[in-house]
């Protein structure tokens, strides 16, 4: 079963963009936005607003139909397989499997200091109405706030004796979160420790590919909440025991 | 009065105000900081970088601070070493840097004849007076108008980057330009140097990329007789350096606010209460609009519950304004639209609030922030948001209106993000001119009870924070939820009390010339 996208009727490929081209806002400009649009695979292109942004810059909003079609039973997800649990499946899950308070050690780390998101799943008043994990039976959870330093939560998670490692990554501009989360696991490799944590990112622009990819155990992106992270790491977490 | 307030009560608010902020005055009079010093030292005409990239003013007060002792003012050892060497302070620099020459053997000394330095001074003073007479003379030539400013941030990391950026935006309409500083900057205590290319969510703030995006900008008012606002950040652990900086090359705006460094980069307290006084002194003496914080308390607190600290912190920094001689003018109190949408009646309560702001300090050019938080991925919304928050500003008579940006969620703006932010505000200034002149509020309707209540709440919280001390209100976090400590934070090893014998000359001539109240050189 093959789809395109929908605009009033069943497969009709409707589509819609907008993009700004360096050139002036002319017939020439819209020639070269329409010949753009068909090397994407759309065709009826209509160019239905073209303005100025400057003398040198215009600014385009295009419809569209592409005629890509796509088979979404051959498409697959990076996901978490682990189930997620409520807050009280998690307390009582810890509470079974093991004899001791689990701990939690986070940091919005590098130069961001942005601190909502992991303020959000380690504070004890969590967000949209879902409690941080300070607030769970079984848990310690540590904030080390933002603008914190590779090193110092290394330092810290080993002082602390942490299982988990929590990392938040806002500030994505030029990629500066790939190099941060990056030299974070250099880190641990580099000083033998990388299996004595499970090791979580997180961020609005954070998912669970991209974490796998930069060899962390797991991500969370936007609406996942505290007993999302606890869910996957207690269960991580036996296994690992039971290994 | 459009919303019945109790000018009583406002009153009370203002006394309240003013005793905080005049017993932290008491505690920043007996103490200066490396970065105050290094201000001083630029008053001197001290510029660039050794060749290791420290600035050279920067090797005089580590050298001070590793072989002598600061606490006696950068004033104290220069004076000497001029009497002594003949040297002017920059050839002092370089030769500390070259290791021929060392201050210690002034620490000892006393009577530093400070009039060697006043001429040097006197002509920084004259360059920053007549920075500031350009743009007083341009925006007399330029009509004002009756709608607000509309005002957009660049942010590509690249200086000339955001030069095209910034002309883009002028030639759609905007009225002020923001460079936002590249992350982190706030917490290096030093300035850089030179024209920057790279940086993370905002460009380097340096006395080079100042200049060329000025001349940028004067090169468009030549062109299209319209003067547009350029603003930076005189923030973080450089607040005084960077204010000086922005003066020379005149700015127009500076994002100044202690309150915000405290609580949002965990900067020391003390550090920054003493760098925003003198830093306040400078813009106040340029001509420089400051813009405050407050907006961002919102971010971590629930807008509608906290909207009450926002109030309290602009009646406390309107008397940090004033105690560092600036007139209401020139106060760009910072208040913001950050209800959560699903609120019912959020526009009322964000209309309340902003009535509320203009009514109690009705000369200040108050900066209003537009919906951050809560705008998310939903881009269609997130414009249906703006116009909202514009429809807001337009009624309750805004002066600087920050354009909310349809992609805040996702990235630091894209050049059609704020072409389409600028149309959105232009189409709502234009449609709702006189609206406000049109209405009233409803005697105890929403928005009074609304404003009365803010208004209330406010002064219950500046009476608690009168009782227990501003340092204490931060140590309990009383201010978007975060507590800061009054000995811990970055750059409170930069922290000196003034030895009996110290003197700030800058200082000195700043109030002077501030209370004389004339510009003339
Ligand atoms: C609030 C805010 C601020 C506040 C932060 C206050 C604070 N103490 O956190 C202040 C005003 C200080 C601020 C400053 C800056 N900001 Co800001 N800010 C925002 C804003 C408006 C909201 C972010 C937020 O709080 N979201 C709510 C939280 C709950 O969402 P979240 O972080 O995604 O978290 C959720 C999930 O992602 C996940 N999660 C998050 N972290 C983690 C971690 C783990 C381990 C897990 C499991 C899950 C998880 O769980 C959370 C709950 O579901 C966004 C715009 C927006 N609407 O998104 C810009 C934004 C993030 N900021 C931005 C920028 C650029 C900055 C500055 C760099 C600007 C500058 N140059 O000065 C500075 C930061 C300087 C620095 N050193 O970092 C950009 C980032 C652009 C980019 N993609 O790189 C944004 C997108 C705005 C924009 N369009 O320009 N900001």
């Amino acid at each position: 079963m093959k789809i395109r996208p929908y605009g009033d009727t069943l497969n009709d490929g409707k589509i819609q963009l907008s993009f700004t081209l360096p050139l002036p806002c002319n017939a020439h400009g819209e020639e070269t936005a329409k010949a753009l649009v068909q090397k994407m695979g759309i065709h009826d292109v209509q160019i239905v607003h073209a303005s100025p942004l400057n003398a040198t810059f215009s600014f385009y909003i295009v419809y569209g139909t592409t005629h890509h079609q796509i088979d979404p039973t051959t498409i697959t997800v990076t996901e978490i397989d682990s189930d997620t649990l409520t807050k009280s499946e998690i307390e009582a899950f810890i509470a079974t499997h093991f004899d001791r308070p689990i701990t939690f050690i986070g940091a919005s780390t590098g130069t961001d200091a942005h601190t909502v998101g992991i303020d959000a799943i380690m504070n004890m008043k969590g967000y949209a109405g879902h409690y941080g994990l300070e607030r769970y039976k079984g848990i310690q959870a540590i904030n080390l706030g933002s603008q914190v330093e590779n090193e110092t939560l290394l330092e810290e998670a080993i002082k602390h004796n942490a299982d988990v490692i929590l990392i938040s990554q806002t500030v994505t501009q030029k990629d500066v979160h790939i190099q941060n989360l990056t030299s974070f696991i250099e880190l641990l490799e580099a000083e033998g420790k990388r299996d004595d944590f499970i090791v979580i990112i997180g961020g609005a622009r954070i998912n669970h590919a991209l974490a796998k990819e930069l060899g962390y155990d797991a991500g969370f992106g936007p609406k996942k909440y505290a007993y999302h992270v606890a869910s996957f790491a207690v269960h991580l977490l036996k296994q690992k025991k039971d290994a | 009065m459009k919303l019945n307030l109790n000018q009583t009560q406002i009153n009370r608010c203002r006394a309240r105000a003013k005793t905080i902020a005049d017993t932290i005055q008491t505690f920043i009079d007996q103490s200066t900081t490396v970065s105050v010093e290094r201000t001083i030292l630029r008053f001197l005409s001290i510029d660039g970088v050794n060749p290791l990239d420290v600035p050279y003013v920067n090797v005089i007060t580590d050298h001070i601070i590793a072989e002598a002792d600061l606490s006696l003012g950068v004033a104290h050892y220069l004076s000497l070493a001029i009497e002594d060497t003949g040297l002017t302070p920059q050839e002092i620099a370089q030769a500390i840097d070259q290791k021929q020459l060392s201050l210690k053997p002034y620490q000892t000394k006393t009577h530093p004849n400070h009039s060697l330095l006043y001429p040097t001074i006197e002509e920084q003073l004259n360059r920053v007076n007549k920075q500031r007479r350009i743009r007083e003379k341009t925006l007399a030539e330029n009509p004002k108008k009756s709608t607000p400013e509309l005002y957009v941030i660049v942010a590509t990391g690249n200086i000339y980057e955001d030069i095209e950026q910034a002309l883009s935006a002028a030639h759609k309409g905007a009225d002020i330009i923001a460079v936002i500083r590249t992350t982190g900057q706030s917490l290096l205590d030093f300035v850089p140097y030179g024209p920057t290319t790279e940086g993370f969510g905002g460009t380097m703030a340096t006395q080079e990329n100042f200049k060329l995006m000025r001349q940028a900008l004067d090169d468009f008012t030549t062109s299209h007789q319209r003067y547009i606002k350029l603003v930076n950040y005189a923030s973080g652990l450089c607040m005084p350096e960077i204010a000086a900086i922005g003066a020379l090359e005149r700015l127009d705006m500076m994002l100044n606010d202690s309150l915000y460094g405290i609580i949002f980069r965990d900067i020391n307290m003390q550090r920054t209460f003493i760098d925003q006084y003198f830093s306040r002194l400078i813009s106040a003496y340029a001509g420089i609009t400051i813009n405050t914080g407050e907006d961002n308390y919102l971010t971590t607190s629930d807008a509608y519950e906290h909207a009450h600290t926002v109030l309290a912190s602009q009646f406390i920094n309107e008397q940090f304004a004033k105690n560092a001689l600036m007139e209401e003018r020139f106060m760009g109190l910072g208040h913001a639209y950050e209800i959560d949408p699903n609120l019912e009646n959020s526009f009322l309560y964000e209309l309340a609030q902003a009535e509320l702001s203009k009514a109690i300090f009705p000369n200040a050019p108050l900066k209003y922030m537009p919906p951050t938080k809560h705008m998310t991925g939903d881009i269609f919304k997130g414009l249906i948001q703006n116009a909202l928050f514009n429809i807001v500003a337009v009624t309750s008579h805004q002066s600087i209106h920050l354009l909310g940006m349809l992609t805040e969620a996702i990235h630091t703006p894209f050049m059609s993000d704020r072409a389409l932010a600028i149309d959105n505000a232009t189409y709502i200034a234009k449609a709702f001119k006189d609206f406000s002149h049109e209405i009233s509020y409803r005697p105890d309707g929403i928005i009074m009870n609304r404003a009365n209540d803010v208004l209330h709440q406010a002064e219950t919280l500046l009476k608690t924070i009168q009782e227990e001390g501003l340092f204490t209100t931060l140590e309990k976090g009383r201010f978007a939820g975060i507590s800061r400590k009054l000995n811990a934070g970055k750059g409170l090893d930069g922290v000196f009390k003034k030895a009996p014998s110290y003197e700030n000359p800058v200082m000195t001539r700043l109030i002077e010339r501030l209370k004389e109240g004339n510009h003339e050189d």
